[in-house]
């Protein structure tokens, strides 16, 4: 399987994805795929499987039908190799998740050393250039409860970075921030995005959705209704309800 | 150096805190009962079979049960008296702890912390030795039994820790009641016990049902001192019974089973009360 | 030690205040014997209580319902139960159950008065433990392990690096409690007569006749070794503490 991938297919490749919570099916059928070097955003309202959907592509929740193919790797494999998984997918959360017992730069190093067994005198080098990427150069030595949102944020994007994935993943990544501090987290995935890097964002920020996605997903009840171009979809949507959506909050 | 506030204000970086909460798997106190019963009798008629002419373990217990009992009982009644007592001091303390005249509050910090501190057991002595049998007051004798000696030593380090409970749920009360009911030109006194002790009641019970859970379980203590209570009366019968070591077992896992009957049930509501006044 | 000697037998000649431990040669070693057998059932019994505790709780975690259930009978019973009746049931119940061995040519019980001590005493604190260290563990979010998770974090990686430092910390001030508790608790060691603190102390005072004195210094010895277990835990959780995480 993984054998059979090539960089020109898609990194990440969905089909007729299914999930359900006991009687409550949230994602009902979703199909899509993220080329490499692509910014995909998937818009929709709350409540929408937008978050589900990611956690399932990193194979934090079982789905239950349908294929999830990172790089080639069946994630519904039940022998599913979670560490290689991992390797490949980076994740950035909505609440941060930092660890609060460790200062920025061992939070950027620790999963390296531990997971991959990397050599920690490099390690640190790499996790500094990092943190400095993301503009925190001398935050190194803060602890996470020293730090605001923004710059937790930034810190856990640089710690999904030290383990050089081939997709990023955001869930929602700013909801939780207070909006002085939205702006520097969405400049150093724009960045990110500039680099070349893969990215997956669930967002409510139309706007950064606007101009830096490659592509826009719009889903609502488990399903999505309508896709395409950034340009196109915020413009001339046809389904009747991307529009009432997307009059709502632009 | 001080380091910089945190310039957020969401609860993902609050502290993580212990929260009570269920056990995976709940123990009805039913079936703990009969679990426990069963475990020793099957601990006891291990044991026991040494010759038919004996009486077997059961057979024992249920004979001694009555006296037992009501050594049981005691234990109780010692229990109560001693937290009423600890429970009107430690009130009292607590609000001391609390005064505006520092001195008061002082001192009585000094002795919250001693009585806390102490071993209980020490306590126990302290007062069986220190307090004479009998005290004369206005040239009437009163007579200090065994007993009563004990429940007062059992009262001492219940008042203090009922004055930490009162100290912190005062405490807890937040400082915006004070300013209020101070806005209404409430005096000291008229504040404590119309807005805030109201308010403490709830948040006291749980812990001050936690305190008598302990209280009643250090009255078995009083045994040492020689106050014949349950497990005075289970060496008694011990020793009534031949003294067959295949009979201590059973006898304290009876002791155990009375204990754990009365506190357990004791257990589960106060952490039910807890978890109750934690959601609202 | 010759001057303290001389100031507390002036002391006893003048005031009549018989502190007799510091100057009689024999009570000392009484009462220094009984505070080293206190520091040793102390030291012993927390440091298994803390490895039961730490036990029991991450066997509370295993899928076994079975293995679930004994530990929280386990707990269950020995928190809801005097522990000077544990102490009885194991010394006097089970320890007249155990064969006894041969040793210097005598016959003795397999297990000592002192080891059936640290046996019951231990298994009592460990209930507790075994709580606070489970709740502790709770504590922590479970969007903090799946953090880990999606860093290619095992199960076992995610509990020793990041679970379990988090859950000490959380503990800390329960554990506190619960390890003065068990230090005061060793007193009922007592009761089956392990010569420490207490016993001597009450030896020294039935044949010295000084009870007021003796009490004075049992509670001031108790007092300071709660006051420098305390202040050792403070220390602990002190260090332990993250800058700009809680207050």
């Amino acid at each position: 399987m993984a054998a059979s991938w090539t960089p020109d297919q898609p990194i990440v490749q969905c089909v007729d994805v299914r999930k359900s919570f006991g009687a409550l099916e949230v994602l009902k059928g979703i199909s899509l795929s993220v080329k490499k070097g692509e910014v995909i955003c998937i818009i929709g309202p709350s409540g929408s499987g937008k978050s589900t959907l990611i956690r399932c592509i990193n194979a934090l929740q079982p789905i239950s039908s349908g294929s999830i193919q990172i790089e080639g790797i069946e994630v519904t494999a039940p022998k599913l190799d979670k560490l290689a998984l991992r390797r490949k997918v980076g994740m950035v959360f909505q609440q941060y998740n930092l660890f609060p017992h460790k200062t920025a730069l061992q939070n950027v190093m620790m999963a390296p050393i531990h997971v991959l067994r990397q050599n920690r005198a490099e390690v640190e080098v790499r996790a500094r250039a990092l943190l400095a990427k993301v503009r925190l150069a001398g935050k190194e030595d803060s602890y996470p409860g020293e730090l605001s949102g923004g710059q937790q944020q930034r810190v856990a994007i640089a710690r999904s970075l030290a383990m050089r994935p081939d997709i990023m993943l955001f869930d929602e990544v700013t909801a939780a921030l207070d909006p002085e501090t939205v702006k520097e987290v969405l400049v150093t995935i724009r960045e990110l995005a500039e680099d070349g890097m893969t990215c997956l964002l669930v967002t409510h920020e139309m706007n950064f959705a606007r101009e830096v996605a490659d592509h826009v997903y719009f889903t609502d009840r488990g399903v999505i209704v309508e896709h395409g171009p950034p340009e196109t979809l915020f413009t001339a949507a046809k389904d009747e309800r991307t529009q009432r959506f997307l009059s709502q909050v632009l | 150096m001080k380091p910089a506030e945190p310039v957020h204000g969401f609860a993902v970086l609050l502290p993580y805190r212990l929260v009570p909460t269920r056990m995976s798997v709940r123990i009805s106190p039913l079936s703990a009962a009969i679990i426990c019963f069963c475990a020793i009798m099957a601990v006891s008629t291990a044991w026991a079979q040494t010759t038919p002419t004996m009486l077997s373990p059961l057979q024992i217990i249920l004979k001694w049960s009555p006296l037992l009992l009501r050594g049981f009982a005691f234990n109780i009644l010692i229990s109560l008296l001693a937290m009423l007592l600890g429970t009107v001091a430690g009130l009292g303390l607590g609000l001391a702890l609390l005064s505006e005249f520092r001195p008061l509050a002082s001192v009585s910090w000094l002795v919250t912390q001693f009585f806390r501190n102490a071993p209980w057991l020490v306590l126990l002595f302290f007062v069986m030795f220190l307090v004479p049998f009998q005290i004369t007051i206005f040239k009437t004798t009163i007579p200090l039994p065994d007993w009563v000696k004990a429940t007062v030593g059992f009262a001492l380090p219940v008042m203090a820790n009922v004055a930490e409970v009162v100290r912190g749920a005062v405490r807890s009360v937040p400082s915006t009641q004070w300013e209020a009911a101070e806005s209404l030109s409430f005096t000291r006194r008229q504040m404590m016990w119309l807005i805030i002790l109201p308010q403490c009641i709830k948040r006291m019970l749980p812990p001050w049902m936690n305190i008598y859970a302990l209280v009643a379980m250090a009255t078995v203590l009083a045994s040492i001192v020689g106050v014949s209570e349950m497990l005075t009366l289970t060496a008694q019968v011990h020793a009534a019974e031949g003294g067959r070591p295949e009979l201590f077992a059973p006898l304290y896992g009876f002791a155990l089973l009375c204990f754990f009957l009365y506190c357990y049930p004791i257990n589960l509501w106060t952490a039910r009360l807890e978890r109750r006044f934690r959601i609202r | 030690m010759q001057a303290i000697g001389n100031w507390f037998q002036h002391l006893y000649e003048t005031t009549g205040l018989n502190f007799s431990v510091f100057y009689d040669a024999y009570d000392w070693d009484r009462y220094l014997n009984g505070l080293k057998m206190t520091l040793f059932l102390s030291v012993t019994t927390i440091v298994l209580s803390l490895i039961i505790g730490a036990a029991g709780a991450l066997m509370q975690g295993s899928p076994s319902r079975l293995l679930r259930l004994a530990v929280n009978a386990f707990v269950v019973v020995f928190r809801n139960t005097p522990p000077l009746v544990q102490i009885f049931f194991f010394y006097f119940g089970l320890g007249t159950m155990l064969p006894a061995v041969e040793a210097a040519g005598m016959r003795v019980p397999l297990l000592s008065n002192v080891q059936w001590a640290i046996i019951s005493l231990s298994l009592f604190a460990a209930a507790f433990n075994v709580e606070i260290f489970r709740s502790g563990i709770e504590a922590v979010p479970s969007t903090t392990i799946e953090a880990a998770e999606a860093l290619g974090y095992t199960r076992l990686k995610a509990y020793t690096h990041i679970v379990l430092p988090l859950a000490i910390r959380v503990c800390l001030p329960a554990l506190n409690n619960n390890l003065v508790n068990l230090l005061k608790t060793t007193t009922l060691a007592y009761a089956i007569a392990v010569p420490e603190t207490l016993y001597a102390v009450k030896q020294i005072w039935s044949e010295s006749q000084n009870v007021f004195e003796m009490m004075i210094l049992l509670l001031a010895t108790y007092g300071i070794l709660v006051g420098v277990l305390v202040w050792l835990m403070h220390r602990w959780e002190r260090a332990m503490r993250i800058p700009g995480y809680g207050r």
